[in-house]
């Protein structure tokens, strides 16, 4: 079939390919398939954390204060209370007041695993694996070092003190849990449970990860493929799980 | 850790000389991480609690998140239409932040003084 020659010219100028950074063919944002959704879904784990710790801000503003000075502080279901009177204990100094010692450890713990998977990232970038080795190990032990300083936390938070707290019906309540809390509204225990708790899993995650990662890269199956970028996706994930905590720690620690 | 010889068989760019690690600008971030956190500690045990103090940890806090994103996890180094992407986004939490908080001492306010 005859196609005239100035429709034909038509079509060709139509088709002619464009080229601009969004006609199709090339990477906007020169990052590939994999680390573009990591971001995607980092940036939807980060509206989960939010809705977390503004509804902490809108429980919190929901309950009264306590009003007078620190040192008088007192337990009571009627008021907030004061975090560094709540998180005042560090392991094997038991019955000394060191608030807000132990969380300022478990702070520098995640802090110290996420430098440490920067380094296994870049070592990743110069190909070489057992760099890659090593500061994954070492993110392995920081990240476990910190769920079980969680553990422990969790631990001392539920068993409670010695004297517990007197409730109005006459009743004493040692620590706490999801009904019960020693330490003031049972919603503040709760909360406790749901961003520490919610927090601590995905540490646990990014963990089988990691070893995950690590035996990939002892069986040399990245070098193989000739790029590390597995282990920077995870390591995107790890340094979120870090700047998270960073946001929990103050909202829950320090306010 | 100086036996790198064997992996070179598999390595398709050539590159058996692993080069120099790069660690400068991690470990400038890290020194500003720790020092804005040992400077919060320091606040929250000689400073009163209130609006303002709150107010600091908050801008620390911030700032913390800065090095984290920007460094530690590079989105610095990555085009524009990235870093838009994720911080247009976060924006809406902040609003999220302050209405919800807002509702908060409202509902309060409803419960403890409603009869005053």
């Amino acid at each position: 079939m005859a196609i005239p020659h100035a429709a034909m010219q038509t079509a060709a100028t139509a088709e002619a390919p464009r080229t601009g950074t969004w006609d199709g063919g090339n990477e906007p944002f020169k990052a590939s398939y994999g680390k573009l959704m990591m971001w995607f879904f980092l940036l939807s784990d980060a509206f989960t954390f939010a809705a977390f710790l503004t509804t902490y801000g809108m429980v919190r503003h929901r309950h009264l204060a306590y009003v007078g000075k620190a040192h008088d502080f007192f337990f009571s279901t009627a008021h907030w209370p004061i975090p560094e009177k709540v998180f005042n204990a560090f392991p094997g100094l038991h019955g000394i007041d060191i608030p807000l010692a132990f969380v300022a450890l478990m702070t520098m713990i995640l802090i110290v695993s996420s430098v440490t998977m920067v380094l296994a990232v870049e070592a990743g970038h110069r190909m070489d694996k057992d760099d890659v080795q090593k500061w994954l190990l070492w993110t392995i032990l920081f990240g476990g070092m910190f769920l079980g300083c969680q553990a422990w936390e969790w631990t001392h938070f539920i068993t409670g003190s010695e004297h517990g707290l007197k409730m109005a019906d006459g009743s004493t309540v040692f620590g706490a849990n999801l009904t019960v809390n020693e330490y003031g509204p049972v919603l503040f225990a709760d909360l406790f449970f749901f961003i520490t708790g919610f927090h601590g899993t995905h540490v646990f995650s990014g963990l089988c990860l990691l070893v995950w990662a690590f035996i990939a890269t002892s069986n040399g199956t990245f070098h193989k493929r000739g790029h590390y970028e597995m282990v920077e996706k995870i390591g995107l994930y790890w340094h979120f799980v870090d700047l998270v905590w960073v946001f929990v720690f103050t909202f829950f620690y320090l306010i | 850790m100086a036996h790198h010889a064997p992996e070179t068989d598999y390595n398709a760019h050539g590159a058996a000389d692993h080069g120099k690690p790069n660690v400068k600008p991690i470990l400038k971030a890290l020194a500003w991480i720790v020092g804005i956190t040992a400077f919060e500690f320091l606040l929250a045990f000689t400073m009163p609690s209130s609006t303002l103090r709150n107010s600091i940890f908050i801008i620390l806090t911030i700032f913390k998140a800065f090095f984290i994103v920007a460094e530690f996890m590079h989105l610095r180094h990555e085009t524009k239409g990235l870093i838009w992407t994720i911080l247009v986004p976060m924006a809406l939490l902040i609003w999220l932040l302050v209405a919800l908080i807002s509702e908060g001492s409202f509902v309060g306010e409803s419960i403890f003084n409603a009869y005053k």
